[in-house]
């Protein structure tokens, strides 16, 4: 595929900007692709809504906005509730289950519709934190969309992973992406799709 | 201290702020001072952070007035200097922008623009001081304002303004917005010879026979830098060849007019556009900044509807490109001014369209950039009367 549509949506915090960027770093700077990534946020440090939208091409990116993403990363409620509707048919909706209540009435909707969203849950949060530090809860959703989707190079996205930390927190991270790509090969051979 | 190379050549993902920042230092900009100011800020941060690196000096002043102060001064001691800001700094430094267009002093200006007026939407996107670029400073003066559209267009541009600022000898803008500011892309640096660098002309003759503002063919006259030992004076009174105030209109005739003709008459070279589709084209598309990039996107919806629709994008914004706008006003349909203000760029199409093609603005006061469809309309508008 030439080109993705990303969306992440959280609150301040939660390394919502930091998880587009080391997206677009493995796709411009490792694997040697168009990348794009705008950013909003209110004026708060943290807690206040924001979102990072990535768009990764083989062709110039001239319009830098999502038209219709091709995947959702909802780490908030208010995130999962503004954003996933806009989620192509056929995308990828990934939420973080302890932080998020699914809408039943929009489950069965989708679920009866040709326009079927492909729905995973992941407790990254649970995961990071049982690896040492909720922080990296962000790097683990980004190991688990790596496995999902062939958007960046998993080689890619670890060396973007490498050079973005001070010394002392790259193995943190590193073992965070492995943990969230190794649960989300096992979802996509289980193929949970609701 | 650490040092550093002055170009990062290479492959990197970075915000359009830093990549400005880059830009000037690949330039050979080793001055900046500034006061901090969002969205321009991370200009002034990746400064702050690179220049002790490569021997150069960063000043964090208390305000506007002394960053551009401090600028012009930098350039007359011989060094490559630039400050960067947004609207409520950009007013603050419009005296001495007109000292700088008066006393020659080539710098490099960055606004990266917010929503105003005021202080308006500190964090949000507007192009609402592109007419302030052109006429902000008083009296009569030409300027030279570029307006990149990319974090790759703020490295590049930067390099081309400082360039064009030493080889004309004058204080040039560089008119950014906020997404392009903040918006974090690829970008690739290119390796340092690949650069082309442009330096003042230097006078290297004896001591007594330096006249600053004796201009050469080219209208522009050699520099010196203050403290090698030649004589100058620097006023923003007018001057004459000597750099010595005088009141006679002869000398306000001679310099005033010679400080607009160097850009005017080498508009040719300053000027820099980049056109998509434009040669079967009914409607023209005119933006810059971001919204040539959303712009970009209204002309594939209707190129994909079957519209014959053009695009051209304003890198260079002042001297404003009037011949090629004149002559595609001569055989095109309409032309369509995208623009985060309530109406600047727009009359200068208008003016060069003349009556003979239609000029159809769609403006937003900024705080967002235009939805496509917004633009697509206009399109469709266009086809229709």
């Amino acid at each position: 595929m030439s080109r993705w549509e990303v969306k992440i949506a959280g609150f301040g915090g939660q390394g919502i900007i930091l998880a587009g960027y080391l997206l677009g770093k493995a796709a411009a700077v490792y694997d040697r692709r168009h990348a794009t990534m705008v950013q909003s946020y209110g004026p708060e440090a943290r807690g206040s809504a924001c979102n990072s939208q990535v768009i990764i091409a083989d062709e110039p990116i001239y319009y830098p906005y999502l038209t219709e993403p091709d995947v959702l990363i909802a780490m908030s409620q208010e995130g999962y509730a503004r954003f996933a509707p806009e989620v192509k048919p056929g995308g990828l909706l990934i939420v973080e289950q302890d932080l998020v209540t699914l809408d039943a009435a929009r489950l069965r909707e989708e679920g009866s519709g040709g326009d079927i969203v492909r729905l995973y849950t992941l407790p990254a949060t649970k995961i990071a934190e049982e690896l040492g530090h909720r922080i990296v809860a962000n790097i683990v959703m980004l190991g688990f969309l790596c496995a999902l989707a062939p958007i960046v190079s998993p080689s890619g996205m670890r060396e973007a992973v490498r050079s973005s930390f001070p010394k002392s927190a790259i193995e943190l991270n590193l073992m965070a992406f492995e943990a969230g790509y190794e649960r989300g090969r096992l979802s996509r051979s289980a193929d949970d799709r609701v | 201290m650490k040092r550093g190379p002055a170009v990062l050549t290479g492959v990197h993902f970075i915000n359009g702020d830093v990549a400005c920042a880059e830009g000037a230092l690949a330039a050979g900009c080793r001055f900046f001072a500034g006061y901090p100011i969002t969205p321009a800020t991370e200009i002034a941060e990746r400064m702050a952070e690179r220049l002790p690196e490569v021997g150069g000096t960063f000043l964090q002043m208390e305000d506007e007035i002394a960053s551009i102060s401090a600028v012009l001064g930098a350039s007359w001691a011989g060094v490559k200097a630039m400050t960067a800001t947004s609207g409520p700094g950009f007013s603050l430094m419009m005296e001495n922008l007109g000292f700088g267009y008066m006393t020659e002093t080539p710098c490099v200006i960055v606004n990266v623009q917010r929503g105003g007026p005021s202080t308006g939407l500190p964090t949000l996107v507007g192009q609402g001081d592109m007419m302030q670029a052109r006429w902000g400073s008083h009296g009569d003066y030409e300027t030279i304002a570029l307006a990149p559209s990319s974090a790759q267009e703020m490295f590049d541009l930067t390099i081309v303004a400082f360039n064009l600022s030493e080889k004309y000898r004058l204080p040039v803008l560089i008119m950014s917005d906020a997404v392009v500011g903040h918006i974090t892309e690829r970008v690739i640096i290119p390796p340092e010879a690949e650069i082309p660098i442009v330096n003042r002309k230097r006078f290297a003759g004896p001591r007594g026979a330096y006249l600053p503002y004796l201009p050469e063919d080219d209208l522009v006259p050699p520099m010196v830098a203050a403290g090698e030992g030649y004589r100058v004076y620097i006023t923003g009174l007018t001057h004459d060849e000597r750099g010595y105030p005088s009141t006679s209109p002869d000398v306000q005739e001679r310099l005033v007019r010679r400080l607009v003709e160097k850009v005017r008459r080498n508009a040719h070279d300053i000027i820099r556009l980049e056109e998509r589709g434009v040669e079967d084209a009914e409607v023209v598309l005119v933006a810059y900044g971001i919204s040539a990039r959303v712009a970009y996107r209204a002309m594939e919806l209707a190129r994909a509807a079957g519209r014959r629709v053009g695009w051209l994008r304003l890198i260079t914004v002042w001297p404003f490109p009037e011949e090629r706008l004149r002559e595609l006003a001569a055989r095109v349909r309409a032309f369509i001014v995208p623009e985060l203000n309530l109406g600047q760029i727009v009359r200068e199409v208008e003016r060069c369209a003349a009556g003979r093609a239609l000029t159809i603005p769609v403006l937003r006061p900024g705080g967002a950039v235009h939805d496509p469809r917004e633009i697509l309309a206009a399109i469709e508008e266009a086809f229709h009367v």
